[in-house]
């Protein structure tokens, strides 16, 4: 065995490549011999913590995966559920936080390009896209160009690609200054039928390169995913992919042409680790081995090496399997839309991976080393601190309450987002029902339907930190409680775990519990995790993000109709309260805007609570008496009710509850709504909710040109929406 | 009532303009491909938006060269309504089939958003459904929507009320006087930067577009009376 503790040389290759000591023994045990150097390149790729999940693999089995629902679980491109008339959607999440750092604008691109290609290698045409955003404190110097060229690569990407974007996610807080998160969801739609898989029980194949030509852009791409940043980034700039959303849109439409002309057995996009992990990955899916000659290839720059094509990460392209005598016709389709078309090898049924270049071979391992053999750690984890519990009556109330809630409304993460989405393509396709800026983006199923999607993208980062497990019980409970808002029945979700250096035990608990909080709220809610992204090492000199575990979830709207948009709040309409008056400050928007402090715990969920009252609420909008309703969450009470204010125009005459007022106006307490109804539908409503043992008050009445609550203050709406409008604009523009 | 659309790589609003074409004219329009050099007789030649060729050149410019285009001017000058929606407006100006030019919108960045358009000339094919003034709701979607054309040229197209439609209030991508669509001195072809094929349904929130093309439908009715 070679003595790689005496070799330096040796030791830096497997450094660099992000592999342990261990783990290349490992690699020489499996293959019986050492690998040569693009062998090690392939292993590098497929067991880093990106690609093979090698952290958190134990733990997400947690994850409730299952449901009547559920056509496809994780483990494949994405997940996929049925949402009837033999249709199914198809939609997954991923991050890009580490490249979008470094390169903000083709890092947030091509993190968009990857999940559309995603959703339609399997056959689905994109529908709507979302992301989620985190970007360091608002007076870093590097978060205004990260912010302008994170949002401008989403929007060149998706926009010239075609889909709309409904809504998503952006904020701002120091713990990200180092290492943003950029994480992007899509989905798409298509007939079940016509579902397209990397696994085929076919033999014999020809396997097609397909797509944008290979260059040397994104090489060890996702093993620099998989490690800490340190003050060596602008080095890895090289390992960044550049994105072309013209060649996107064409190999959107030329995959979809083969996948109607039934010439596709088996198809699998290059995403991370490029031709090495969809090589693997198709192979090994279907039991078969592969067979690749390097030299057929397409590539864009000349003497391009073994290891160059094997772990580039150019953007664009896609492997196929494909019946021999189908080549020709698909070549075709591929020319017409100017797309690169190659046979680059052939399936055999011997299960290695072999590659030759030059007439060499290069490489020749056994597909299941790559995979099945790839480490799996049981990383050792410990429960972080918990924080004590605050009463509000310790919690200080400031004199000027309606100073307190225009500070919100006007801060970083409370005001409107409206900057970043009007800079997004958000009703191409002709289907969006509610735009972002509403608890849910609705995209309706097709132009001829009255059912439509309801999605939404949570987490509060803060929540999180001060309780990983509480915290991700509450991102699930607020995606689900954003969709019932539209009318929606919820059905799935996706996750992107975003923690710092899983070796430190202290962020190990932190995934550990959040996978924990997600898969108890999940099960409560039934609400299963049908795909996701692991993203982890975010952090930089050793100082990482808050635990950051998005839920994006999915719901089903018969009749769009009759959603209650926000801003359809009506002029004499009575508001009521559902789910109890406010009393949790403990990591609250108010706490931390307003005090400047973080102390005590979460708002804790109680996931039958929840569920009872969204399914209250999802009764009363399905019987059509709803014209308004909003979720209460960060900044409680008023700052909802400001927003429905703010988009309907009209002000709001309530009372306030019994409690201390600054828990009543700002406590953050869940499982709560705010319904504006007609007044006639007030009793029935109230005797409802009263007989299902639901928290329910009238709160007062919708109208007028000022938000007055009773013995407390008067502010005009005319005057919170400008603040509310203007803190982004403004903030860009200095 | 026959429609064809012109496909060129990149575009992405074809799906949507089919759609709206289907819902109101009850047919589905032809698709022709950009290489082609025929189109069969229709009543409607509509080049939707998006960003053919990615938008790579200057935009609309690679789609404006390529052979479908010059079936579309000898159609243009037999008097063929011809409709341009966005980046199908920058293709028939590239193709000097319309005249001037759109360069990036003031901001330098992409808006999506309601905006309002004033009917300026009520007298075309395109428009005669509304009222002359009348103040519409259109969504737009573009990063390069900002009409130029130097005063000479502007002046001929007040002259000859070719300017059909402003935007009202707001002039969101910083267009000279506020123009936003434009026929050519025939009237027989419009190049506009907002989607009307977007607001057509109570689904999209707005429905002014479905005026707009009825304006197009009822034209074509008229002049395809049984002769007496």
């Amino acid at each position: 065995m070679i003595d790689c503790k005496n070799n330096e040389i040796l030791q830096k290759i497997i450094r660099m490549h992000g592999l342990q000591r261990d783990e290349y023994i490992k690699i020489i045990n499996l293959i019986g011999r050492t690998p040569t150097l693009t062998e090690i390149g392939i292993f590098s790729a497929m067991w880093n913590e990106h690609c093979s999940y090698k952290s958190s693999k134990k733990w997400l089995r947690m994850l409730p995966t299952k449901g009547k629902h559920i056509l496809q679980g994780p483990g494949e491109n994405a997940g996929i559920i049925d949402i009837g008339r033999g249709e199914c959607l198809i939609f997954k999440i991923e991050s890009h936080n580490h490249p979008s750092y470094i390169e903000p604008y083709q890092g947030a691109a091509t993190g968009v390009g990857g999940i559309l290609r995603d959703i339609f290698t399997m056959g689905a045409r994109p529908i709507a896209t979302m992301n989620s955003l985190r970007f360091g404190a608002t007076d870093h110097p590097l978060t205004r160009h990260l912010v302008t060229n994170v949002v401008a690569g989403i929007g060149d990407y998706s926009n010239a690609f075609g889909v709309p974007n409904i809504g998503g996610e952006i904020n701002f807080d120091p713990k990200y200054n180092n290492n943003i998160l950029v994480n992007t969801f899509a989905a798409g739609i298509t007939r079940i039928e016509n579902i397209f898989y990397s696994k085929t029980k076919e033999k014999t194949l020809e396997v097609a390169y397909l797509g944008a030509k290979t260059g040397r852009d994104g090489i060890g791409g996702a093993s620099m995913a998989s490690t800490e940043f340190d003050n060596e980034n602008e080095k890895k700039r090289p390992t960044i992919q550049v994105g072309d959303p013209f060649s996107g849109k064409c190999l959107l439409e030329a995959c979809l042409e083969v996948m109607a002309n039934n010439l596709v057995s088996a198809i699998q996009d290059m995403g991370a680790a490029g031709l090495t992990c969809s090589s693997v990955e198709i192979a090994a899916k279907s039991n078969l081995g592969i067979e690749i000659d390097l030299d057929k290839v397409p590539v864009r720059e000349q003497n391009m090496t073994d290891y160059e094509i094997m772990l580039s990460e150019s953007q664009e392209r896609m492997l196929m399997l494909l019946k021999p005598e189908q080549a020709k016709k698909a070549k075709k389709i591929f020319q017409k839309w100017g797309l690169e078309f190659s046979i680059i090898g052939k399936t055999t049924d011997n299960p290695q991976l072999h590659i030759f270049h030059k007439n060499k071979e290069i490489a020749n391992l056994p597909i299941q080393a790559l995979t099945h053999e790839a480490p799996e750690y049981d990383r050792p984890w410990i429960e972080p601190e918990k924080k004590t519990q605050i009463e509000s009556d310790s919690v200080e109330e400031v004199k000027e309450l309606d100073k307190a809630l225009i500070k919100i409304i006007n801060s970083p993460n409370q005001s409107s987002r409206r900057w970043v989405y009007e800079q997004y393509d958000t009703f191409i396709q002709g289907n969006t029902i509610i735009n972002p800026g509403g608890d849910a983006g609705v995209i309706r199923i097709n132009n001829n339907e009255k059912r439509a999607l309801a999605f939404s993208a949570d987490v509060t980062p803060r929540y999180c930190q001060a309780d990983p497990y509480e915290g991700a019980k509450q991102a699930v409970a607020e995606c689900w409680r954003n969709i019932t808002t539209s009318g929606a029945t919820p059905i799935a979700a996706t996750d992107n775990l975003n923690f710092g250096n899983p070796e430190k035990p202290e962020i190990m608990g932190q995934l550990v519990l959040s996978i924990k909080g997600i898969s108890h709220a999940c099960s409560a809610l039934n609400f299963p995790i049908v795909s996701g992204n692991v993203s982890l090492y975010n952090e930089t000199n050793g100082t990482p993000i808050c635990p950051t575990p998005v839920i994006v979830g999915v719901g089903i709207i018969e009749n769009w109709e009759k959603i209650p948009k926000i801003e359809n709040m009506k002029n004499k309409d009575s508001l009521l309260l559902i789910g109890g008056d406010g009393t949790h400050l403990g990591q609250s928007i108010y706490l931390r805007e307003i005090l400047g402090k973080n102390d005590g715990t979460p708002p804790p969920v109680d996931l039958i609570r929840e569920k009872h009252h969204g399914n209250f609420i999802r009764k009363q909008i399905e019987s059509g008496s709803i014209h308004a309703c909003h979720d209460i969450s960060d900044g409680g009470l008023i700052l909802a009710l400001a927003e429905m204010g703010i988009k309907s125009g009209y002000g709001a005459t309530i009372k306030l509850g019994s409690g201390p007022r600054h828990a009543e106006l700002f406590g953050e307490d869940q499982g709560r709504y705010i319904l504006s109804v007609h007044s006639m539908s007030v009793d029935s409503i109230i005797k409802k909710a009263k007989k299902e043992n639901i928290p329910v008050r009238y709160l007062g009445t919708a109208g007028g040109a000022y938000l007055f609550v009773e013995e407390c203050f008067k502010i005009e709406i005319k005057k919170i929406a400008l603040l509310y409008e203007n803190w982004f604009p403004h903030y860009m523009q200095t | 009532m026959k429609t064809a659309i012109i496909q060129f790589p990149g575009l992405n609003r074809d799906r949507d303009m089919i759609a709206a074409l289907e819902k109101i004219t009850g047919h589905s329009p032809y698709r022709i491909w950009q290489s082609e050099t025929t189109i069969p007789t229709v009543d409607m030649i509509v080049i939707p938006g998006g960003f053919s060729f990615g938008d790579y050149l200057r935009c609309g410019a690679i789609a404006a060269r390529q052979p479908i285009m010059k079936t579309i001017r000898i159609k243009a000058e037999e008097g063929v309504p011809i409709l341009g929606v966005c980046n199908g407006f920058q293709i028939l100006l590239e193709a000097g089939i319309l005249e001037g030019t759109l360069i990036h919108n003031s901001s330098l960045k992409f808006i999506c958003r309601e905006i309002t358009l004033e009917v300026m000339n009520n007298q075309t094919l395109f428009s005669h459904k509304y009222r002359q003034g009348e103040i519409l709701r259109f969504p737009i979607a573009h990063k390069q929507g900002s009409y130029f054309a130097e005063s000479e040229t502007l002046s001929r197209l007040k002259k000859n009320r070719q300017i059909v439609f402003r935007y009202a209030n707001e002039n969101p991508n910083g267009s000279i006087h506020k123009i936003a669509g434009i026929t050519n001195k025939r009237g027989n072809v419009l190049g506009i930067m907002p989607h009307p094929e977007n607001c057509i349904e109570t689904a999209h929130g707005r429905t002014d577009g479905h005026t707009f093309f009825s304006s197009i439908v009822e034209n074509f009715n008229k002049h395809n009376l049984p002769s007496l």
